[in-house]
């Protein structure tokens, strides 16, 4: 039975799960969660996600929530190595760098985007000062990833791993906004997120993730 | 073998973190205090440890890491004896994964509900010689009911004793540093109305490795 991912492929929590997917080949279906309707929030999702979150997903009779832990579970499943498990050092600088990832990439890009695309569509106005705001942690963690990456191909070393492709959903807003040009003064980062933004997974799912229906 | 090393004392949530871990695999380690008033965690030596500048960092011999949690799994991995500590649950897939959820909720929805109130009602006080900002500790307050009401339906409907399920995990002692601070504030008596809840923390608070680490947790003005 092909595993289910409920949310829209456009949220980049679920778009972090398809990738994964997409990484190990699986079979699976993307079931719609209408957030404009608060469907997020009704019974039948609340059965999946208790904090009215998505993305939800499904294999068999588990349930689980968290994209970042629906992520581990699926590449562990698929045999994939982006978490190099069998290897103590190796996976400790995976985690090291999925926690930059979620602690200072995602959480300074989550205003931006939904300031400058979300507020917008739902017919407000962009607090441009909380833009600014995070732009400016946004810059100070970009510093950080340059030196790393000035040193190392990706950001647990010398391998590819799920720390370098969590980062492709809120990439995929910043390199598509008005603000991508924050990246120039960074160009290890400009290069190795370009690079990131071509895996074949990701290329995939960016398509996914244009379609009306996400 | 020099001991491992924490760099950072327990007095910081996120060291505690670490160290409660340490403590339940049971390896001998060093903590090398960081004078967070001399912001010494922003000092050349201190970001050659952690680029971001926090605490906590950690040394076992030519491996450096940051960020707690990543710290926490690799103590884990290497030091757990199989048959005494498995907290992670790696060699079963759904239980793994249910670990992984957890931990995930503290740190995405549990904290960012609770900490708030800790630092207005105690930290800030202490740290700034300012008084709460009492919108704020209205707002988390709000927050962190909406919260511990999933987490009342979810151990109580499935009668488990810990997040993960029946066994104490990683994901049940991410939640232990933040949760002794807010016991120390005036709103404690909140988790009264969460019995599966306030159960669970009982049973955390019991743990000889808790116990330990929190009677190092004393916020110096």
């Amino acid at each position: 039975m092909a595993m289910k991912v409920y949310g829209p492929a456009m949220s980049t929590n679920v778009a972090r799960v398809l990738v994964c997917l997409e990484e190990v080949g699986a079979e699976y279906e993307v079931v719609p969660v209408d957030m404009t309707t608060g469907e997020h929030k009704s019974p039948a999702h609340d059965a999946r996600n208790p904090f009215g979150q998505v993305p939800a997903f499904q294999d068999g009779d588990l349930i689980l929530y968290e994209s970042r832990a629906i992520s581990k579970y699926i590449l562990r499943k698929g045999g994939s190595d982006l978490l190099r498990e069998s290897n103590l050092a190796e996976s400790a600088m995976v985690d090291v760098w999925l926690e930059v990832e979620s602690g200072h990439f995602s959480s300074t890009m989550s205003p931006i985007i939904f300031q400058c695309l979300v507020v917008p569509f739902l017919g407000g106005e962009t607090d441009t000062k909380i833009v600014q705001e995070n732009l400016e942690k946004l810059k100070t963690a970009l510093g950080v990833y340059e030196a790393r990456l000035s040193r190392f191909k990706y950001l647990a070393g010398d391998f590819v791993s799920l720390a370098d492709i969590s980062h492709f959903p809120a990439a995929y807003y910043l390199l598509g906004g008005s603000h991508a040009s924050v990246l120039d003064a960074y160009p290890h980062v400009k290069a190795w997120l370009a690079e990131v933004m071509d895996r074949p997974s990701v290329r995939k799912v960016v398509e996914l993730m244009k379609l009306p229906s996400a | 073998m020099a001991p491992v090393k924490v760099f950072g004392s327990a007095v910081f949530a996120n060291a505690a973190r670490v160290m409660a871990c340490l403590e339940e695999v049971g390896l001998e380690y060093e903590v090398v205090e960081v004078d967070y008033t001399a912001k010494e965690h922003k000092g050349p030596q201190q970001l050659s440890k952690n680029p971001f500048g926090q605490i906590p960092a950690f040394q076992d011999g030519d491996t450096m890491l940051f960020e707690s949690r990543a710290i926490a799994k690799y103590v884990l991995r290497k030091y757990s004896k199989p048959a005494q500590v498995d907290l992670l649950r790696e060699g079963n897939p759904e239980e793994a994964a249910m670990v992984d959820v957890w931990t995930e909720v503290e740190a995405h929805t549990y904290l960012p509900a609770i900490a708030p109130i800790f630092y207005e009602c105690v930290v800030y006080p202490a740290r700034l010689g300012t008084s709460s900002n009492q919108k704020v500790v209205e707002e988390s307050l709000e927050k962190l009911k909406k919260v511990l009401d999933v987490y009342e339906a979810h151990l109580s409907k499935n009668k488990y004793l810990y997040l993960a399920g029946d066994f104490f995990s990683f994901a049940d002692l991410n939640h232990f540093p933040y949760t002794f601070y807010f016991m120390t504030t005036s709103h404690a008596s909140l988790f009264d109305s969460y019995p599966s809840v306030k159960a669970w923390w009982g049973r955390l608070m019991a743990r000889p490795s808790v116990k330990k680490i929190s009677d190092g947790m004393v916020l110096r003005a």
